[in-house]
């Protein structure tokens, strides 16, 4: 007993001293591993470009309507020193092309920005217009580590736009400085300019609590089958910046580590690709530098799961004619928005409307599918006697005509909260044949107004 | 056989020894240096290094509960939104820190739960050095403090009784905290303080040190080794044009708490993160 005590207590301070030396601040690499490094330099534009290529600007292909005219220097406009980025961003029916954009390169094997947490540069416009997108990572080859920032609302005076990065970490190499898309869907199609200066990558200390997200930060189900592939999407994360203001950048997979539960049920790769290796369930899961990311994929593989999509993110939808049909007598509004980095169908006065597919395209067969998939979100508060019922029409305008109704009872819901429905369809009373449904219906009589509607499928299970 | 024993102690011992300097190592070779020197008064009087996991010691804090009501201040005389508990949920000791979770949930009509401990009738003194070490949450309308009160405020009501505000922090700021004092002609948004403001660093993502040292005529205030503020008599003269009243020559008691909303930072909005949690690592009081 005591030979054992005197054993373990000798161990403590060789584990206290393994500790000290891996937990130790900087996490050098031992003397004998030297990897390559790669510049640490930051800077990409002050008054004229650092380290670029000669082209400076790498347009994107002129063939799809970018205009590699609009790309210059401005020596007469500068937040500091003398010269500035100048883009002028064209018109849309410019015969050099309707909108401007491309990247910055490192004119040499690229750069170690490792010791960066941002991308930041100041910028003004001759108007208040948005710019589409602003990012880094891009390189017109792998784009591995690719990151936008959407939506940048110009000020007629300089300021400062923050672009965080995902994981420093993983930029031990990267090529792509800068990347913008701008055109005119803010202005009307009125052609404007902005000035972009002081362009850096700036360790600012200041960015902080990173909040990943995949698929829009919800939980998806998908049933399916061994063989299939899905692709992870809306890959999102949040940063709070040092002004308090939250920050959510659009980047690609390989900034995360995806795990599944169950790998011989489904396994991911770098890409977020899945693939359906065995019948079973899995949980795909993914995060950021050991954070992880809010939502996740279930996968629920078996023989004979099959599904026809009607609006989801992650399988091929069915054409349909349009998401409002906007009927004589109807008041509800609304249709695909964007959320999340990803679409969503989101009503407004709410009474009754429907998703149609059978004008211009072929309704669809739901035969052999046993249920409908739905997430409902109401985006408002839920009173008593609220309702929605869903309504499936088979054989739309024909004398055919078979129509059934699933009603769902707001105690069913949960204000601004996706819920998830999964519908049986023998449920859907008075509902006949379902060899050709044409029409999916929301019926609320304005008991609830507001509401977002996601992945809508049928399954058979 | 004794003599076994007896070697054995001593090997123990050594290897007590070992262990305790590579902690030190440890600890020193990743934190930040916690030496003050700015801080002067180095006889300590009261600490709570918060080493006993579950409820905070009962000797030394005891509890605010509710929404002010009962204490006549609905709304803590801030228009607060939050309901305070003693409930572990929202305040507990752990792995040698002290967390005040602010939770969103419905609970006695209330959106918010928190928690607000206080060491009066426990713990008070005029004049001396108070410090604490904390982390802070963030996001609009959460509003984390360490604070002192004057211990006469029954008979002599808020703010003739006296506030000193060690630290204050808005969520949505978060590279800026405060310290200001409130007093008799000098109260609510004309109390008299200062910003300190953090470069290249926030409050929210690692800990650090705020204390004042409070002598008969000086408030110092400090954060990590910066001295960024002295209130003195004279200053409240000058700013209240000599209306104002230095009341700050009495026993004092701390208080801890995160408030959620309120006049002061403004309702918490859609993109606040709850529950997030104010971490004390400690709080510590010397004399002179």
């Amino acid at each position: 007993m005591k030979i054992y005590r005197y054993i373990h207590l000798r161990f403590i301070p060789l584990l206290g001293l393994g500790i000290v030396a891996l937990l130790s601040c900087e996490r050098d690499f031992s003397d004998e591993v030297k990897f390559a490094t790669f510049p640490a330099n930051g800077d990409i534009f002050t008054d004229a470009p650092v380290g670029l290529t000669d082209k400076f600007f790498d347009s994107f292909d002129p063939a799809v309507g970018a205009n590699t005219e609009g790309f210059g220097t401005d020596d007469d406009v500068a937040f500091e020193g003398t010269s500035s980025i100048r883009i002028d961003v064209p018109a849309p029916d410019d015969p050099n092309g309707g909108f401007i954009g491309g990247i910055f390169l490192d004119r040499g094997a690229g750069r170690d920005l490792t010791g960066f947490d941002a991308l930041t540069f100041y910028v003004k416009g001759s108007t208040t217009a948005t710019i589409d997108e602003v990012g880094f990572g891009s390189d017109f080859e792998e784009d591995k580590f690719a990151v936008g920032l959407q939506n940048i609302r110009l000020s007629t005076d300089w300021k400062k736009v923050i672009i965080p990065i995902p994981d420093p970490s993983k930029l031990v190499q990267e090529r792509g400085m800068f990347r913008f898309s701008a055109g005119t869907l803010s202005t009307n199609g009125v052609g404007f300019t902005f000035w972009i200066d002081e362009l850096q990558f700036e360790n600012l200390g200041t960015i902080a609590q990173s909040r990943p997200s995949i698929l829009g930060g919800n939980d998806s189900r998908f049933p399916t089958t061994v063989g299939q592939t899905v692709t992870i999407s809306q890959l999102q994360q949040t940063f709070n910046l040092g002004s308090g203001i939250d920050q959510t950048i659009n980047l690609t997979p390989s900034y995360f580590s995806f795990k599944s539960s169950d790998p011989n049920v489904a396994f991911v790769d770098e890409l977020g690709e899945v693939t359906v290796a065995g019948t079973g369930l899995t949980e795909i899961t993914a995060s950021i530098a050991g954070v992880l990311a809010d939502g996740k994929l279930l996968v629920e593989s078996s023989e004979s799961a099959q599904i026809v999509s009607i609006f989801t993110d992650l399988f091929a939808d069915i054409p349909v004619d349009n998401y409002n049909g906007f009927f004589l007598g109807q008041n509800t509004k609304g249709g695909l928005v964007e959320e999340n980095g990803g679409q969503i169908i989101r009503y407004t006065q709410l009474d009754f409307v429907s998703i149609n597919f059978f004008q211009n395209v072929a309704p669809i067969d739901i035969t052999e599918m046993t249920d409908l998939r739905i997430s409902i979100r109401v985006d408002e508060s839920i009173d008593a006697g609220d309702f929605i019922n869903i309504q499936l029409v088979n054989s739309v305008g024909t004398p055919d005509l078979t129509s059934g109704t699933f009603r769902i009872e707001g105690g069913d819901l949960v204000p601004n909260e996706w819920v998830e429905f999964q519908i049986p369809l023998s449920s859907f009373t008075g509902l006949g044949a379902r060899n050709a449904i044409g029409q999916l219906f929301f019926v609320s009589d304005g008991t609830i107004s507001n509401v977002s509607i996601d992945n809508i499928f049928f399954s058979a299970e | 056989m004794k003599h076994k024993v007896l070697n054995t102690n001593i090997k123990s011992m050594w290897a007590y020894k070992m262990f305790f300097a590579s902690l030190l190592l440890l600890v020193m070779g990743c934190e930040t240096d916690d030496t003050q020197t700015v801080a002067t008064f180095n006889t300590l009087v009261w600490e709570d290094n918060f080493d006993v996991d579950g409820a905070p010691d009962s000797s030394r804090w005891r509890f605010d509960i509710g929404d002010g009501t009962e204490q006549g201040i609905p709304g803590w005389g801030n228009d607060e939104l939050q309901y305070y508990t003693d409930r572990s949920e929202n305040v507990t000791v752990q792995n040698g820190f002290l967390l005040i979770t602010a939770k969103q949930e419905d609970f006695n009509g209330f959106s918010f739960t928190s928690a607000r401990l206080t060491t009066q009738g426990l713990f008070e003194q005029a004049y001396g050095r108070f410090e604490a070490r904390i982390r802070v949450p963030f996001g609009k309308g959460y509003w984390p403090a360490f604070w002192l009160s004057g211990n006469n405020c029954a008979d002599n009501p808020w703010p003739a009784c006296g506030e000193i505000d060690i630290m204050e922090n808005v969520g949505d700021e978060p590279t800026i905290a405060f310290g200001s004092v409130h007093g008799p002609g000098f109260f609510g948004g004309d109390s008299i303080g200062k910003d300190y403001e953090l470069t290249n660093d926030r409050f929210d993502t690692g800990f650090h040190i705020f204390g004042i040292e409070w002598a008969p005529d000086y408030i110092n205030y400090y954060v990590d080794g910066d001295l960024y503020q002295q209130i003195t008599p004279e200053d409240i003269d000058e700013e209240t044009d000599g209306q104002g009243e230095w009341v700050f020559d009495r026993p004092f008691y701390i208080i801890l708490n995160v408030a959620i909303g309120g006049n002061l930072p403004g309702p918490p909005n859609n993109e606040t993160v709850f529950p997030q949690t104010m971490l004390v690592d400690y709080v510590r009081v010397y004399q002179q």
